[in-house]
């Protein structure tokens, strides 16, 4: 572990697609715990579909480093069809894991991986979301996954802090806080490592 | 009282000026300070503050509609980066020697050319000499405290000059983290109501400004403008004083970081200095007497006091993230050295460019610099005075 | 001490100016010696003025002061000098004399 309990976060996503939303989600669920966080994307001419990076860090003191996040903990893939373009694992602590969304399991998907040695983590967060909101909303799960694969935040804590956030966020449609609540739930459960 | 929220530079800024519900904003959206005009409009829409929200053309007009209501006696706030404070150039000008105390908030981001989005200090940099109080930030945290304590700085009596609070595009204006923010009531007592003594609509007395300066009369209202400027330090160090007593948190004319004993240290500004401190951080723990100073405020700029902090330091290394192709070092770095100048024992001084167009500037590379100045202090040849960091080749 | 407009002038230390140049009374400008651009000096003969005012509108300067409908006299500190209301003057009240004093 870095100093002060420091983990780091890096989300590989497309414009589009939330992944500078979970990041900041994430952060938002470390700060509700009690941590200190930082969510930030890396701004470039991104539009929509291009590939994006965001990051976090969450740690126990203030972390006054502000540049972006070489040597992540763990990595969160939110389309796993970026694995043919970007090289996700690039400086991926060697001790943490990758977490991909994906139906496939880790064996199947760690071929695409350029040699990666560590931890896989997979989710079919795009199944889960159309599960349980009809939609392809895979924020929630991977968000969840990424909770639970880091150990960054307790469980039973970070579960009623998420149903706190979703109802204000949803203030105007209640019925959706259910739905999200039954896609972390599930992504917990369903996330595999190997 | 003092409470926890997570919010990104930019929203912290905007929240502050929620807080401080000014007279009037008038803004033109640019990146990436566009956020704070498009949350204040927002609170506009919302009716939660009284502000009269000015859209306008160009960042031009946006200064000029600020001069036009602070001089009519209200309080007036913008926000701007980049080009858009290149386009306010004449006016900033005409805001610092009208004596208008108008509060900007801006987001740091490099100025074209080549046309990018990122950050660097050109932009402030450029405009260093307009007679503008700059106020730097290292995180959203700075950023809100610097801007709650812009208007009793600019607005009193022995200042009466507009006031920039600066802050890194995008690293510390896009990025969410936590903040520590004192509750609105608080704050309004402590920013308090702006009563300048003279204004366009006294009824009972109004007045003219702006009025053409022959040369009998410009220079003595440039030394006006510079005596503000004197007096501005003493200024802000009452309102740092003021500040901490609500808040608890300390702020000078910079911040020392392990200095009591450095004998090397880095001298930059803003968000790269959280940075920085981390490389301190692991070069104390191998036994390195490291250390650095963070300017916070480089208008009026504090030479004097940075000789004082300096002078026992062996090798320093002045960080600038803007250019100013003198050929000979950015703007930071001429300014620091020229402050070391007169004292007995000077350190032996090296300049960096360095983070232009948002390169991204890590712990190790300044661990690098580090072991430059560790060779130059222990008799080692000086080098190249100037040169970049970071870049290929 | 910081002195009203009108006393400030290319002697005043920048300690005693306004800030900025900020004026705080208004017509300021009645105490500026504009008569002193004068070259040629316009002299009314009060025998031939028969108080028509026709010259009052075409001075440039507004220095041809009335009161209760009567010229009374040109107002010397802000003429300056162009000679206009003498070329309107129907009865040849107002002449043109050279020099700048009257």
């Amino acid at each position: 572990m870095k100093d002060n309990g420091l983990v780091e976060f890096r989300w590989h996503g497309r414009g589009g697609q939330g992944a500078k939303t979970a990041c900041l989600l994430l952060a938002d669920a470390a700060f509700s715990s009690g941590k200190f966080v930082q969510g930030f994307p890396e701004y470039g001419p991104e539009r929509m579909g291009a590939p994006i990076t965001a990051y976090n860090r969450i740690s126990d003191v203030r972390c006054s480093i502000h540049c972006n996040i070489d040597n992540p903990d763990y990595v969160v893939v939110v389309d796993e069809t970026l694995l043919d373009t970007v090289d996700v694992t690039r400086g991926l602590s060697p001790q943490g894991a990758v977490i991909i969304n994906t139906p496939k399991t880790p064996g199947q998907i760690r071929e695409k991986l350029r040699g990666w040695q560590g931890t896989v983590c997979t989710i079919d967060a795009r199944r889960i979301s159309e599960e349980t909101l009809g939609k392809n909303f895979p924020n929630t799960p991977m968000l969840s996954a990424a909770v639970k694969v880091s150990g960054v935040l307790e469980e039973k804590k970070f579960k009623e802090d998420m149903e706190e956030s979703f109802h204000h966020k949803f203030a105007a449609k209640p019925q959706v806080v259910a739905g999200n609540m039954a896609a972390l739930v599930k992504a917990w459960e369903e996330v595999q490592a190997g | 009282m003092n409470y926890n929220e997570r919010l990104s530079g930019n929203e912290a800024i905007a929240f502050a000026m929620k807080q401080i519900d000014p007279d009037v904003m008038a803004a033109f959206p640019i990146t990436p300070s566009t956020e704070i005009p498009q949350y204040f409009a927002q609170y506009v829409a919302n009716g939660e503050v009284n502000t009269e929200f000015v859209p306008v053309e160009s960042e031009h007009s946006s200064m000029s509609a600020c001069i036009g209501a602070q001089a009519a006696g209200g309080r007036a706030v913008t926000a701007t980066s980049s080009a858009g404070l290149a386009l306010m150039y004449e006016m900033m000008y005409v805001a610092a020697s009208s004596r208008l105390p108008i509060t900007l908030a801006c987001v740091n981001r490099a100025l074209t050319g080549p046309i990018n989005i990122n950050n660097d200090h050109s932009d402030s940099m450029g405009i260093r000499d307009a007679g503008w109080i700059q106020i730097y930030a290292e995180n959203n945290q700075e950023a809100y405290d610097n801007f709650l304590q812009a208007m009793p700085i600019g607005e009193d009596p022995s200042v009466r000059l507009p006031v920039m609070i600066c802050q890194d595009g995008f690293i510390t204006s896009h990025a969410l983290e936590n903040i520590v923010l004192l509750d609105t009531d608080s704050v309004k007592a402590f920013v308090g109501e702006y009563h300048p003594e003279h204004y366009l609509l006294k009824q009972e007395n109004p007045l003219a400004i702006g009025p053409y300066d022959l040369g009998c009369h410009y220079m003595e209202h440039k030394v006006q403008q510079a005596e503000a400027m004197k007096n501005a330090k003493k200024r802000i160090l009452e309102v740092a004083e003021a500040f901490e007593k609500v808040t608890g948190r300390r702020y000078g004319l910079f911040e020392e970081y392990c200095m009591e004993d450095a004998q090397v240290a880095l001298v930059l500004i803003g968000s790269s200095a959280g940075t920085a401190k981390a490389a301190v951080d692991t070069l104390r723990k191998q036994g390195v007497k490291a250390g650095l100073i963070k300017i916070r405020v480089f208008r009026p700029f504090p030479a004097q006091e940075l000789a004082q902090a300096l002078q026992h330091v062996k090798a320093l290394a002045i960080m600038d993230k803007a250019e100013s192709f003198s050929a000979n070092g950015g703007p930071l770095f001429s300014e620091v050295r020229g402050a070391l100048y007169d004292l007995e024992h000077r350190p032996r001084t090296v300049g960096y460019v360095y983070g232009l167009g948002g390169r991204d500037i890590t712990p190790e590379h300044f661990q690098g610099v580090f072991a430059r100045l560790e060779a130059i202090a222990s008799g080692g040849e000086l080098g190249p005075v100037y040169t970049h960091l970071g870049q290929r080749g | 001490m910081i002195r009203p407009a009108k006393e400030i002038d290319e002697f005043t230390p920048w300690q005693e100016m306004t800030l900025g140049g900020e004026i705080y009374e208004p017509a300021t400008s009645r105490h500026v010696n504009t008569g002193a651009w004068r070259t040629d000096t316009p002299v009314l003969d009060a025998e031939k003025c028969r108080n028509c005012l026709l010259c009052v509108p075409y001075c440039p300067d507004s220095s041809l002061p009335v009161k209760e409908g009567k010229l009374t006299g040109i107002d010397y500190l802000h003429c300056k000098g162009c000679g206009i209301c003498a070329e309107v003057c129907p009865f040849g009240a107002i002449t043109v004399k050279e020099g700048g004093q009257p």
